[in-house]
C-alpha cells in the first residue's frame, strides 16, 4: 500500500510534510517525497491529512456482561469510523476484568470480531470493590496495559497507596477515576446555577478535587505512575499542573465533552448530557482548554460510554451516567485547532503519540518499522451528527444535530483498511 | 388573552401576565366555590387523571376537587416508584393512560423533570403537581393569589421564604413567580439548606431568621422534611427550630400586617410555633380554599377555554 499526496502529520518524529508512506504488510517500510512502488494499492490523499491512527485510552466496550449496550464488534466499528485505530477498554464490564480470565476473553473476542487494537485496562481492586488488590501481575502479563477502577474512585487511601506502590513493579500507569463517593453521593450534575434551578442534586467540583489532591501526594508518596482519567473542572486542573512543576509523575486526559459543553447542556432533563464527571462550567471549560494548551492535559481521550434507549429515556434521575464519543471525538478535537486552542500537531500528539508513551505502545508514530495503524484525515469535510449513521450499538450522544467539520475519511489498522468513507456512503 | 400553552410545567417559564391572567381566572372561580351549588359545567366530558408517584392527600384532593367542580372526570392512580424502576417506564404508563383518551394528566413524581417527559411524548395537557425538589407551580399560584387577595398586590412585598430551600420545590417555584410579579424576596434558612448561586434568581440570602423576616409583608415557612434527619443538614429538629421556628414574639421583627403562610402539612413546634396557628395572621388554610380555585382556572386555560 502505497499513500500518496498526503500531508504527514508525525508528531513524534516532528513531521509535518508532504510526503508518501509505503506499507508493506503490517508496518511502515518508507516515509519519504515521490516514492515509486509498481505492485502497491495507491491511496490519494491529496488535500487530506495523513496521521498516526488515534489511540482511545478510555473506552467502554461493554462486552462481556452489557452486549445491549455495545459489543467489542460493534465498539472497534465505531472506533474505526471515528479513525481510532487503538482502544484501551476499561474493565467495569460483568465480569469485571479483574482478572487473567476476562482480560484473555476481551483479547481472544477482539482477535476474532475486532477491527481495532483493543487494549484491555485492568481492575485495581478485585471486583473494583475498592478493597483488595486484583492479580496485577498476572493481567499484565495477560494483555492489560494499565490498571484502573473507573466507574467509581478508590475510596480507600491506603488501597490506593499499595496499587501505585505494586504497579511501580511492571511500570504501567495507574489511571485514577477522582470522586469522592461521598461528596459526590446522589449528585446528577454538576453543582451550580443549573441544579439549582433545575432542582437536580449536584455533584461538586469538589468531589474530583479533593481526590485529584489526594492521588497527587500518593503518587508523590509512592513514585509511582499516576494518570488521572476524565479531568472536568478548573482546580483539578490547576492541582496538576503544580504537581507536574514538582516534579511527580502524573499525567492526565480530558474528554471532547469536557471542553466542549457546559451544564447548561442539561437543561430541559437531557439525559444525553448526564456524564460523569458532570459537565462543568464556561470557567472550568476555559481552564481545560487552557491546560491542554499549556501541556498539563497529555491526552484527549474519548469516555465512550455507550448505554441503551431505556436507560436513558427516562427519569434524569435515574438516568445511567455516559455518552458515546468515539464517532465525535475527532472533529471536536478538530474543532480546538480551529479556535485557536491547539496546533494540528499539538492536537494529533494528544490522541497518538502521548497515549502510546503513557502505556508504552509500539504506536502513535509513522516511524519506519512501526505498525502501519494509519488515519487519513479531511479537515474540511463538514457533516452533522445523526444518530442513524453512528455504528455504535448506543446512540446516547448530546451531539445529536450538531454540525462538525472535519472526520477521518480511511483508517488503516496493521496496513489493513478497516474503514473508508467514500462521498456520501460508508463502506 | 389566552394562555395558548398545552402544559403547565413550571413557573420558570410563565411571564407576568400568564401568572396574572391565572389568578384573575382563579378569583372567578373562587366566586363558584362559594356558591351552594360549586359546580359549573366547563369540562363536561373531559377526563382529568391525577398520575401520583409520591404519596399526597392534599394536592391530589385538591386537583380532583377541582376537576370535578369543573365536570370532568376523574381518575386517581397512585403508583409507587420503586415497583415503577423496576418495570414499566413512566411514558410507557402515560401513553397507557392517554391511549384511554385522557385530556389532562396531573403528574407528582419524585424525580425532577418527570412531567417533561409526558408533556413531550402526550397529547395531553399535563400538570405538574410537584416534581422532585423542582417545581410545584400551583402552590406558587396558589400562594401568589393568596398574597393578592390578602394585600392587594404582589409588586414592592418583601416576602421571606423560611426553611429547607435546597430541597423545596414550593421555595423555586414561588421565588420564580414572586420576583416575575415584582415582590422582593428572600430566603432564610440553614447554609446547608441554601443551595448554591440561588443569589443568581434574585433573592437575598439570610442564615439568622429574625434578621430576614425584619419588615417583611409574608412569610413562607417551608416543611421540615423530618426524614432528612440525620443526613447532617443540621444537628437536630431541636436546635433547628431553636433558629428557625416562627413564634408569636419573633412575628413581631415582620411588618404588623404581615401574613404567613405554609405550604402544608405543618410540624406545629417546628415551624411555626402553635402559639399562631388560630392567629389572624395565619392564612394556612385559605392557602387550601383557594388552591381549588387556582388549580380550576389552570385546567379551565389549559383546556383553550373553551366553554
Amino acid at each position: 500500500m502505497l499513500i500518496k499526496n498526503g500531508r504527514v502529520i508525525d508528531p513524534a518524529n516532528n513531521i509535518d510534510d508532504s510526503l508518501d508512506i509505503l506499507v508493506e504488510g503490517a508496518v511502515i517500510k518508507k516515509v519519504a517525497r515521490g516514492i515509486k512502488s509498481e505492485d502497491s494499492k495507491v491511496i490519494d490523499a491529496k488535500g487530506k491529512i495523513v496521521a498516526p491512527g488515534l489511540i482511545d485510552i478510555h473506552t467502554h466496550l461493554r462486552e462481556p456482561g452489557f452486549e445491549y449496550k455495545e459489543t467489542i464488534k460493534t465498539g472497534t466499528m465505531a472506533a474505526a469510523a471515528g479513525g481510532f485505530t487503538a482502544i484501551c477498554c476499561m474493565p467495569n464490564t460483568n465480569p469485571i476484568n479483574d482478572n487473567r480470565a476476562v482480560t484473555e476473553f476481551i483479547l481472544s473476542k477482539s482477535a476474532k470480531e475486532g477491527i481495532v487494537n483493543v487494549l484491555p485496562i485492568g481492575a485495581i481492586t478485585k471486583g473494583s470493590q475498592g478493597k483488595a488488590l486484583a492479580e496485577i501481575s498476572d493481567m499484565v502479563n495477560a494483555g492489560c496495559v494499565a490498571i484502573s477502577d473507573d466507574g467509581k474512585g478508590v475510596m480507600d487511601a491506603e488501597v490506593m497507596r499499595r496499587a501505585l506502590e505494586y504497579t511501580k513493579a511492571f511500570d504501567i500507569p495507574v489511571i485514577a477515576h477522582c470522586e469522592d463517593a461521598n461528596l459526590s453521593s446522589g449528585g446528577v450534575m454538576n453543582e451550580g446555577f443549573a441544579s439549582t434551578t433545575l432542582g437536580l442534586r449536584g455533584i461538586p467540583m469538589a468531589a474530583e478535587e479533593v481526590m485529584v489532591v489526594r492521588d497527587i501526594a500518593l503518587a508523590e508518596l509512592t513514585g509511582a505512575k499516576l494518570h488521572i482519567a476524565h479531568v472536568s473542572s478548573a482546580g483539578s486542573v490547576e492541582s496538576i499542573r503544580t504537581a507536574k512543576k514538582r516534579g511527580v509523575k502524573v499525567t492526565c486526559e480530558t474528554c471532547p465533552h469536557y471542553f466542549t459543553l457546559t451544564e447548561d447542556a442539561v437543561i430541559g432533563y437531557n439525559t444525553n448530557a448526564k456524564v460523569n464527571p458532570p459537565l462543568r462550567t464556561k470557567e472550568d471549560v476555559k481552564a481545560i482548554k487552557e491546560g491542554l494548551k499549556d501541556g498539563t492535559i497529555d491526552i484527549i481521550a474519548s469516555d465512550h460510554a455507550p448505554h441503551a434507549v431505556h436507560e436513558k429515556e427516562i427519569e434524569f434521575d435515574y438516568a445511567s451516567f455516559g455518552m458515546i464519543g468515539l464517532e465525535t471525538s475527532l472533529p471536536l478535537i478538530l474543532r480546538l485547532v480551529n479556535e485557536g486552542v491547539l496546533s494540528l500537531n499539538n492536537a494529533i500528539a494528544k490522541a497518538t503519540i502521548n497515549p502510546a508513551r503513557l502505556f508504552k505502545l509500539k504506536k502513535g508514530t509513522l516511524s519506519e518499522g512501526a505498525d502501519a495503524d494509519i488515519t487519513i484525515i479531511d479537515t474540511e469535510k463538514e457533516w452533522v451528527v445523526d444518530v442513524n449513521n453512528l455504528k455504535s450499538k448506543s446512540k446516547n450522544t448530546p451531539f445529536t444535530g450538531m454540525k462538525m467539520k472535519g472526520r477521518a475519511v480511511m483508517t488503516i489498522v496493521g496496513g489493513k483498511v478497516v474503514y473508508e468513507i467514500s462521498d456520501g456512503k460508508r463502506e | 388573552m389566552p394562555l395558548n400553552k398545552k402544559d403547565l410545567l413550571e413557573i420558570q417559564e410563565l411571564s407576568s401576565d400568564d401568572i396574572k391572567l391565572i389568578i384573575d381566572t382563579a378569583d372567578s372561580f373562587k366566586e363558584v366555590t362559594g356558591r351552594d351549588i360549586k359546580k359549573v359545567p366547563t369540562l363536561r366530558g373531559k377526563t382529568v387523571v391525577n398520575l401520583f408517584y409520591e404519596p399526597s392527600t392534599r394536592t391530589r384532593t385538591s386537583f380532583e376537587l377541582a376537576a370535578k367542580r369543573l365536570s370532568a372526570d376523574v381518575i386517581n392512580i397512585a403508583v409507587s416508584t420503586s415497583s415503577v424502576v423496576k418495570g414499566e417506564t413512566l411514558l410507557d404508563t402515560a401513553r397507557n393512560i392517554e391511549a384511554m383518551r385522557s385530556d389532562i394528566i396531573v403528574i407528582r413524581h419524585s424525580a425532577a423533570g418527570a412531567p417533561y417527559i409526558l408533556a413531550k411524548g402526550l397529547k395531553s395537557s399535563v400538570i405538574n403537581a410537584g416534581d422532585g425538589c423542582h417545581e410545584h407551580p400551583t402552590q406558587a399560584l396558589l400562594d401568589m393569589f393568596t398574597i393578592r387577595e390578602k394585600k392587594g398586590r404582589i409588586d414592592g412585598l418583601t416576602v421571606a421564604i423560611v426553611g429547607d430551600i435546597t430541597h423545596s420545590r414550593v421555595a423555586r417555584s414561588n421565588i420564580h413567580g414572586l420576583t416575575k410579579m415584582g415582590a422582593k424576596v428572600r430566603v432564610i434558612g440553614p447554609a446547608t439548606l441554601i443551595p448554591l448561586e440561588i443569589e443568581r434568581l434574585g433573592v437575598q440570602v439570610y442564615y439568622n431568621l429574625d434578621e430576614g423576616i425584619k419588615d417583611a409583608d409574608v412569610i413562607i415557612m417551608l416543611r421540615v422534611q423530618l426524614e432528612r434527619q440525620g443526613k447532617t443538614y443540621f444537628p437536630d429538629i431541636r436546635e433547628y427550630s431553636m433558629q428557625y421556628c416562627l413564634t408569636r414574639e419573633r412575628l413581631k421583627f415582620a411588618k404588623e400586617d404581615a401574613i404567613v403562610m405554609h405550604p402544608g402539612p405543618v410540624n406545629w413546634g417546628v415551624e411555626i410555633s402553635p402559639e399562631l396557628s388560630e392567629d389572624k395572621a395565619t392564612v394556612i388554610l385559605e392557602q387550601v380554599t383557594n388552591g381549588v380555585a387556582v388549580r380550576m382556572a389552570v385546567m379551565y386555560l389549559l383546556s383553550g377555554e373553551k366553554s
